[in-house]
């Protein structure tokens, strides 16, 4: 079973990702009945048959689409990924934190694609708390990336406060 | 200025130690240059033509004596010998060992200084006035909100990987802009409400590059509480819609373009409705707590008339004194006092650039005469702004002999120079030779002087570090076929009313340069009238006139 990076310790991953389809074809593909995450286009056009299988389903959302397309609706699923098409493309870090702060999304969210593990400490900051590589690397070691860095001068989704609130 | 407490303290020694494992696993081939590069620049490492360049943050121009001290230290076991004071106010070292690096970086930490974000598709330092807290025209002083913008932008979890670096300069001054506010990212200007309270006047989307660009208002009042989410309201739209399909349309500047000033100031201030109010707004305790690091230095109570008096009497007898006197110091608010420029564009030497000797000189001067303190500025120079003025004979002297009182200060040979194509692996063409020759060329003070107050900026490309665009004369190389050219641009100006230069015609052959500026000088002062600035002559008779001079058949 494959690994990633979850809350902090490596995990196996029972989860599969349904690749973007074809522009259009997001009504006909084929969900498989496991436990999935399907991209974004997927739940919108299948949201009425998928809705009764949310424990196995999950949705990601790809660097163009936002977080307010699924808007408060983000909460009622146990995860969310957000997927990076390279390490350089950093909208995934404010879709990440507007699930977090803006719709409140409480479950696993979990980067996909492309990043890299001096990244890990500021995607954890932005609400991410799994990291699923796309390009095998040595997760043991990259979890020290993580905590990188331990005190914070601006407010993240791992401490609300800016240390201008918590100097004393 | 600014202390580290032991939060400062923490999160940079964190960050020395985060970059020595990255190149560490970078020198062990367990990461690649691609993934390198962003981690790298990101600490203000460069590789250039010839070797890495090391650019260090100097936050909003300020340096203390120590700081020198340890720059010259990093100069002398580290480099060559000499560092380049940047037209962003920072500090670049040329020779710096990719190895030795994480150890440059622990030695900066020791006297609180880093490189973090000083390049990269991040927020940069934070830029201001070199006459921050001094000047006889400020409002208030930019510095404390410098600072703190420095410390929210710093690691920022959010905005470090945005679609293309990111400039913020702040300015205090009422009439004038030092600091260029209206061709950063953001420019922020500092404003006083009718009911006294402090707030900002927020543009974006300036910029110079390959596309120039004057920044748009989006706000006319930011009351200050709410200056970190109202920024992060602007970051977080450009980093969800800037382009990142095309580096050279992934400025902000871009984006507000095409969506139009007014559209893109409707998104930002829905994201700002969502933000505001949060625990990011700014306490009061915050505001004072800032300001307190940048309080008055212990002025002595002078009679200002009287020392004045005593200075003309010195500046009368002695003639360079006086000549120095004119162009390299400042008025001040304190009665009795004096700003002093220290020149680094003596000719022979690349603009800016300065060596290990002449910085313990610097902090040497700092701690004689000016509170151990010093600024750069975006011209290239150093500025002691905090000096006696019976005590500017005695520095005149010092600075005599160590090479900084060339009296050119805003003449035609104080110009703004990038590194060009003598380091620089973007540029075009090489900048410091023309620099040099026209410095070689235009060697007569009195002359100079006529002339009076003339911006002559250079930039090696059209990634215009050398502030070309907004020269009253703008040079700008090219390359044509593999051939070093240089096209002129006249009209530009900086400050409070920034204007782009124009560009005058085709392009010259380096060697062509000197004569050149020869023709236009001569214009000017063929057409100017009484004391009028080559400006406002330019503005006067329009491009023409130059033109012709310039490109007029030889008989």
């Amino acid at each position: 079973m494959p690994s990633l990076i979850k809350d902090g310790a490596v995990a196996s991953d029972d989860w599969c990702v349904l690749e973007k389809p074809e522009e259009g074809q997001a009504a006909a593909v084929a969900v498989p009945d496991q436990r999935v995450i399907v991209p974004l286009a997927v739940w919108q056009a299948q949201r009425e048959p998928l809705q009764a299988r949310r424990q196995t389903l999950g949705v990601w959302l790809g660097p163009e689409d936002s977080a307010d397309q699924l808007g408060a609706e983000a909460g009622e699923f146990e995860l969310l990924a957000v997927h990076f098409p390279t390490f350089m493309d950093g909208r995934g870090f404010s879709t990440a934190r507007l699930l977090r702060e803006r719709y409140a999304f409480n479950g696993e969210l979990r980067a996909i694609g492309h990043f890299i593990r001096d990244q890990l400490c500021y995607m954890r900051r932005c609400g991410f708390n799994a990291f699923s590589f796309a390009e095998p690397i040595d997760l043991q070691a990259a979890l020290a990336s993580l905590d990188d860095f331990t005190e914070y001068y601006q407010a993240g989704t791992d401490q609300p406060l800016p240390l201008f609130r918590r100097r004393a | 200025m600014y202390v580290y407490d032991d939060f400062d303290r923490q999160i940079i020694q964190q960050r020395v130690a985060q970059f020595r494992g990255q190149t560490q696993r970078y020198l062990a081939g367990e990461l690649t240059d691609q993934e390198f590069l962003p981690l790298r620049l990101q600490n203000g490492l460069y590789i250039q033509r010839l070797a890495p360049m090391l650019r260090v943050n100097v936050p909003y121009g300020m340096l203390n004596s120590t700081q020198l001290r340890k720059l010259a230290h990093i100069a002398r076991f580290y480099d060559k010998g000499y560092c380049h004071v940047s037209t962003r106010q920072n500090i670049q070292f040329n020779w710096p060992e990719l190895a030795e690096v994480p150890n440059i970086l622990a030695e900066l930490a020791e006297v609180e200084m880093h490189a973090t974000q000083s390049s990269g598709n991040c927020i940069r330092n934070i830029t201001s006035d070199q006459f921050a807290g001094i000047a006889e025209d400020e409002l208030v002083d930019p510095r404390p909100y410098c600072e703190i913008i420095r410390q929210w932008s710093s690691f920022h979890p959010e905005f470090a990987f945005l679609p293309r670096k990111f400039k913020i300069a702040v300015t205090g001054a009422e009439d004038s802009d030092r600091a260029a506010t209206q061709v950063h990212d953001i420019g922020l200007q500092l404003r006083r409400s009718e009911t006294g309270e402090i707030g900002f006047k927020v543009l974006v989307g300036g910029g110079l590059g390959r596309t120039p660009v004057i920044g748009s208002a989006i706000r006319e009042f930011l009351p200050q509480a709410h200056l970190l989410s109202y920024l992060e309201a602007i970051l977080r739209i450009y980093n969800q819609l800037g382009r990142r399909d095309n580096k050279y349309k992934a400025r902000i500047k871009i984006l507000v373009r095409a969506m139009g000033a007014e559209a893109f100031a409707e998104k930002v201030e829905a994201e700002w409705q969502q933000l505001k109010g949060g625990h990011s707004t700014l306490t009061d305790e915050e505001i004072e707590r800032a300001r307190h690091f940048f309080t008055l230095p212990d002025y002595e109570h002078l009679d200002g008339a009287r020392t004045e008096a005593e200075l003309q009497a010195q500046a009368a007898g002695s003639k360079a004194f006086s000549r120095w006197l004119q162009r390299n110091t400042r008025g001040h608010r304190q009665p009795g006092y004096a700003a002093v420029v220290l020149s680094l564009k003596p000719t022979g030497v690349a603009p800016g650039d300065v060596t290990e000797v002449q910085l313990d000189n610097i902090a040497e001067l700092a701690d004689t005469y000016s509170f151990g303190e010093v600024r750069t500025t975006h011209e290239q120079n150093i500025v002691l702004a905090d000096v006696k003025k019976s005590a500017l004979f005695a520095l005149w002297q010092q600075a005599k002999a160590a090479g900084f009182a060339t009296p050119n200060i805003g003449t035609l040979t104080d110009m703004i120079c990038c590194p060009g194509g003598d380091f620089c692996s973007l540029a075009n063409a090489k900048s410091i030779p023309v620099a040099e020759a026209i410095q070689r060329r235009f060697d007569d003070m009195d002359y100079l002087y006529d002339l009076g107050d003339i911006d002559l900026n250079i930039s090696g490309c059209m990634n215009a570090c050398g502030h070309h665009h907004v020269g009253h004369i703008g040079i700008l190389g090219v390359d044509k076929k593999g051939e070093e050219f240089y096209q002129v641009q006249l009209g530009g100006n900086a400050g409070a009313n920034t204007t782009l230069g124009r560009v005058l015609g085709p392009s010259f052959g380096r060697e062509e340069m000197p004569a050149v500026i020869q023709k236009l000088l001569d214009v000017y002062v063929e057409n100017r009238s009484d004391d009028e600035p080559f400006v406002d002559t330019y503005q006067r008779i329009g491009l023409e006139p130059f033109k012709e001079r310039v490109y007029a058949k030889s008989h």
